[in-house]
């Protein structure tokens, strides 16, 4: 769905960017695809030296080149790709904002996983555990819930 | 002589939070009436003296005391007045001192409020409110005291005028942002001291739910209109036109909102059915300490970001070993009393119960994913494996698959009832919404954009799946009556909060689809005279003209706006200079409907008179904000509920009576 | 589920932030905004770089490698480079250090050739990297940064700051010395 949307959008910001003047552009681009590319770039490569800005958001002389960098390889012609790679070689993954998949940075997709995988065998625990539990209830306990039960039921659900 | 009132009434308060963090637990462990009443008292003394405290300070901005280093670097001469009374919490210290003006507050709303609570548990959750006033204060007096003089050993003599308050601050946005944050995170201490007393009386119980569900609603509230109002400033203030870039502090403010949107339900289980009580109470505890470690993280310098104060490794300390305590003694005491904790209530796999905790469960994982990304760059560099960075690109991905099931929940849930319901009742309901909700998804963008994007496409079934569920469910809730309109205000306030919360997030979730996919950004070169086009609009850049305010010279262009050749607005925008912290500050230029923002900022000077302009056109950002507004309101519609102001009163003498027996 | 088992489980939140905690600690003892160089391991990257003195002259990589150097990425507008230098030249008077000087993005020519008259200066070859392309190529993200070059021309250690007798006793120095042994 995303490629789709992807492909989708690149076309179609293709046939409405077209019919842009091109004059006055501060960075000059061929293709309406290169300003598109250049603009995901330029936000989601971090500039090293700043706080915790991308090469788009700061001012800093160094994300200035940076941005000059990334205009001129697109320019070029490089892909998305190149572009990440060529930054990563230099500054190591700390420039792209999308952390690399590998044994240390796994666990911010396993994590959350797990939590939800733990969170749902919970529940299905919980549902499975009370049905054994009936058995254990205690007459007095079976009272008790059944006036609890009924008293929610006189107030009205809220 | 009024700095020096300010630290001492900051020590009395200290010394007020001391004793109310030990006279009324005394009194409850020896069963001691006379000890439990002080806990009333005391608080109201440490919220008086904090006040008195926290007003020297503010005056000591008015009055422009450059004696004191905090006020010398935040504020200045030519600082305008009311800029001098928000620059109070332009830094750390005075940030800190109003935090603790907000947590005294809200101790004393809740003494003010306890006299309907049974005398035990009222004394324990005072007593629990100070003793993280106690860790509070005690920071402020060691390591943070705004009433320091300049005569100390930093600044050799009284300087003349003051550095001023921060640029990015000199605006109305932040005259508010912090103090509604600041309210929602402090507020979430008062649902931590509700889980801490109910745990150490070992009662967890259904009416402990209902006393400390409309603080956690009030809580929550401000919390989103925080966060809200924080987005809204970054959006226009920073000058880039984003409302959210997962910082690290943004994310500070984030995990407890999600923890606390997990207890609103959860409390509403735990209230209504007795059930998931040690689950509820364990979120209590946790939208707390996601807080304490939230500024841990905003004001130790332990990671990076645009928004942190100066870095201080001594505050750190301080504070993380003071949420250590906290946080690893409520998890020991929950861990030793919750486990003993049973429910006796019964509910199927298809039920409004089990579809509430899936709720929490996706709540919870979201909250990982935010503090897993927050927190690996630092692991990650702690074990030697070197630096990473994670960002919006990583985050939107992941968000993106957890709110679907989300949403689809979101949806079912509120037709479910209580302990079963069956499938086949609510199948035909379901399939029509979804149906529905698809065809509105493709044929919004179809009708009124120029192109369909996929993902847009899914924000907007995504929404419209949530409002057609929404009023499916009050269809079926008057379905058997039969005055259709009387039924439906009977519903309650609270229901009605539901609803609203619901559309809120609809809208929100409209808001974030259509920007993300439709927004056009264009970065151009512009000299005065200069249009530029971008169908249906044009902006000229008429003139550049030179502006002055009593801080600041800017140089700022006037923008006329035209929509087909039709004029719709002249706007500003400037790029500020700010002579004293010699910093530049961009404002941009903002020509707003309810359908699109336009917005223009300015870039360097070029040379040639000419200037780098970035012009962006944003579908329903507005969205944004308004959907969390409505989420707000919905959580006022839902305190306002009858049930938690006439039902309290016979309850807990019930419950009192009940208690001595 | 007994007891103790129980017990357990409702303990994992506690012991998970503990966990935590502990890296937090250490956290609060390093610098988040100090960079590892990505170029560790890997040889000077090629370049075309002028001369600082002389515009004609040109210098390319095959002036890295043949014996230990380091690389000292310097400029005129940056205050802390005018504190490092006044410690090369220091050490340079007691010590045989081959370094290269690579002036980085200087408001001109001139303004860094005066400096290096009035300073002096401790660099054997001293390149000229107006646009910074050198630079970018090495990951420079400020100035001053000192690079430590093997025989081989392989970068082994980047230091992001300026050089002073504790940063060369402690860090710079072992590891520019340790090469000499290989």
């Amino acid at each position: 769905m995303r490629i789709l949307a992807f492909v989708l959008s690149i076309l179609v910001s293709i046939s409405i960017l077209g019919a842009v003047q091109a004059q006055g552009e501060f960075y000059a681009f061929e293709t309406a695809a290169q300003e598109r590319l250049y603009n995901k770039l330029s936000k989601e490569l971090r500039c090293p030296k700043c706080q915790n800005q991308s090469i788009s958001d700061s001012d800093a002389p160094l994300a200035e080149d940076m941005r000059k960098k990334v205009h001129e390889m697109v320019l070029a012609g490089a892909s998305y790709n190149e572009v990440v790679d060529f930054m990563k070689a230099r500054y190591g993954d700390f420039v792209h904002y999308r952390p690399p998949v590998n044994a240390s940075t796994i666990i911010l997709w396993v994590g959350p996983l797990l939590v939800a995988l733990i969170g749902m065998l919970f529940i299905f625990g919980l549902v499975r555990g009370q049905k054994k539990g009936d058995v254990v209830l205690t007459a007095d306990e079976e009272a008790k819930l059944a006036a609890a039960l009924n008293k929610h039921s006189q107030k009205g659900s809220n | 002589m009024i700095a020096e009132l300010g630290h001492f009434a900051l020590a009395l308060a200290f010394a007020f939070s001391l004793m109310l963090a030990i006279v009324p637990l005394v009194g409850a462990y020896r069963g001691h009436g006379g000890y439990m009443a002080l806990a009333r008292p005391l608080t109201y003394g440490m919220f008086i003296f904090t006040l008195i405290s926290y007003i020297a300070l503010t005056w000591a901005f008015l009055v422009g005391d450059f004696s004191l280093i905090y006020v010398a670097n935040n504020s200045s001469s030519v600082l305008p007045w009311y800029y001098r009374i928000t620059a109070v919490w332009g830094s750390h210290e005075g940030s800190f001192l109003l935090w603790m003006l907000v947590q005294a507050g809200w101790a004393a709303a809740l003494a003010l409020y306890s006299t309907r609570l049974p005398l035990t548990f009222a004394a324990r959750v005072l007593a629990v409110m100070g003793i993280i006033g106690v860790g509070f204060y005690l920071f402020m007096l060691l390591t943070s005291n705004p009433f320091d003089r300049t005569l100390s050993y930093v600044m050799p003599m009284i300087p003349i005028d003051g550095r001023d308050m921060n640029p990015l601050l000199q605006d109305p946005g932040m005259i508010i942002h912090p103090p509604l944050l600041y309210f929602g995170y402090v507020g979430l201490s008062v649902a931590f001291s509700f889980a801490i007393a109910a745990l150490m009386g070992g009662r967890l119980d259904s009416a402990w739910a209902r006393w400390s569900r409309p603080w956690t609603l009030a809580a929550w509230i401000f919390l989103t209109l925080g966060i809200m109002v924080g987005s809204w400033w970054a959006y226009y203030e920073l000058g880039w036109g984003g409302w959210w870039f997962w910082d690290p502090v943004e994310n500070a403010s984030f995990m407890p909102w999600l923890i606390a949107t997990a207890l609103i339900h959860s409390l509403a289980v735990t209230e209504k059915r007795g059930t998931f009580k040690s689950w509820t109470v364990l979120l209590a505890i946790s939208g707390f300490s996601l807080s304490l470690l939230g500024t841990f993280l905003v004001r130790s310098g332990v990671l990076v970001s645009v928004h942190s104060f100066a870095a201080d490794p001594k505050r750190g300390l301080f504070l993380l070993a003071f949420l250590t305590v906290v946080i690893v003694a409520s998890l020991l005491l929950y861990a030793l009393r919750a486990s003993k904790v049973v429910s006796h209530t019964r509910y199927e796999l298809f039920s409004r119960e089990v579809m509430l905790l899936g709720n929490n469960i996706l709540l919870v994982t979201a909250t990982m994913v935010v503090l897993l990304g927050t927190l690996l760059p630092l692991v990650h560099q702690q074990l030697g494996l070197g630096s990473v960075s994670i960002g919006e690109p990583f985050f939107n991905t992941v968000f993106f698959w957890l709110v679907i099931p989300f949403v689809v929940l979101i949806g079912i849930a509120p037709m479910v009832r209580w302990r079963r319901q069956s499938m086949a009742e609510l199948i035909k309901p379901l399939l029509l919404a979804l149906f529905l909700a698809v065809a509105v998804g493709f044929a919004l963008p179809l009708v009124f954009a120029n192109h369909v994007s996929g993902m847009a496409v899914i924000g907007l079934i995504m929404a419209a799946w949530i409002t057609i569920t929404t009023v499916q469910e009050l269809r079926l809730r008057i379905a058997n009556r039969e005055h259709k309109l009387p039924a439906l205000v009977k519903l309650g306030r609270s229901h009605w909060g539901m609803v609203l919360g619901h559309v809120g997030f609809a809208v929100v979730i409209i808001g974030i689809a259509l920007v993300q996919n439709y927004e056009v950004e264009r970065t151009v070169r512009m000299a005065p005279g200069d249009t530029f086009v971008q169908e249906p609009y044009s902006f000229t850049f008429q003139s550049l003209k030179h502006r002055e305010g009593s801080n600041w010279i800017s140089d700022a262009a006037v923008f006329e706006i035209s929509r087909n050749n039709k004029v719709i607005g002249t706007v500003l925008s400037e790029k500020r200079f700010y002579t004293i912290q010699r910093q530049v500050q961009t404002k941009t230029a903002l020509q707003v409907n309810p359908l699109r923002d336009l917005y223009i900022a300015m870039g360097e000077e070029l040379g040639d008179g000419s200037w780098a302009v970035r012009i962006q056109i944003k579908p329903f950002v507005r969205w944004i904000w308004f959907g969390g507004v409505l989420m707000a309101i919905a959580g006022l519609l839902s305190i306002s509920d009858k049930r938690y102001r006439i039902k309290r009163k016979p309850l807990v003498a019930a419950q009192a009576k009940e208690a001595k027996a | 589920m007994n007891s103790k088992l129980r017990l357990l489980v409702f303990l994992t939140p506690m012991l998970l932030f503990i966990g935590l905690g502990g890296f937090l600690l250490t956290g609060l003892f390093s610098d988040p905004t100090e960079l590892d160089s990505a170029l560790i391991g890997k040889p000077v990257p090629n370049f075309e770089l002028p001369d600082l003195y002389n515009p004609d002259r040109t210098h390319t990589q095959s002036i890295i490698g043949g014996k230990p150097m380091l690389i000292n990425v310097w400029a005129t507008w940056c205050p802390t480079c005018y504190q490092e230098h006044s410690f090369l030249n220091e050490l340079l008077a007691t010590k045989d250090i081959y370094i290269i000087g690579l002036n980085y993005k200087d408001d001109s020519r001139a303004a860094a050739m005066n400096w290096l008259q009035d300073l002096g200066d401790p660099y054997q070859i001293n390149l000229f990297d107006f646009s910074g392309l050198l630079a970018l190529d090495l990951g420079v993200y400020g100035a001053p940064e000192t690079f430590v070059v093997d025989s081989k021309g392989i970068i082994r250690y980047r230091h992001v700051g300026d050089l002073n007798a504790r940063v060369w006793r402690e860090k710079v120095g072992p590891v520019y010395y340790s090469l000499f042994d290989q």
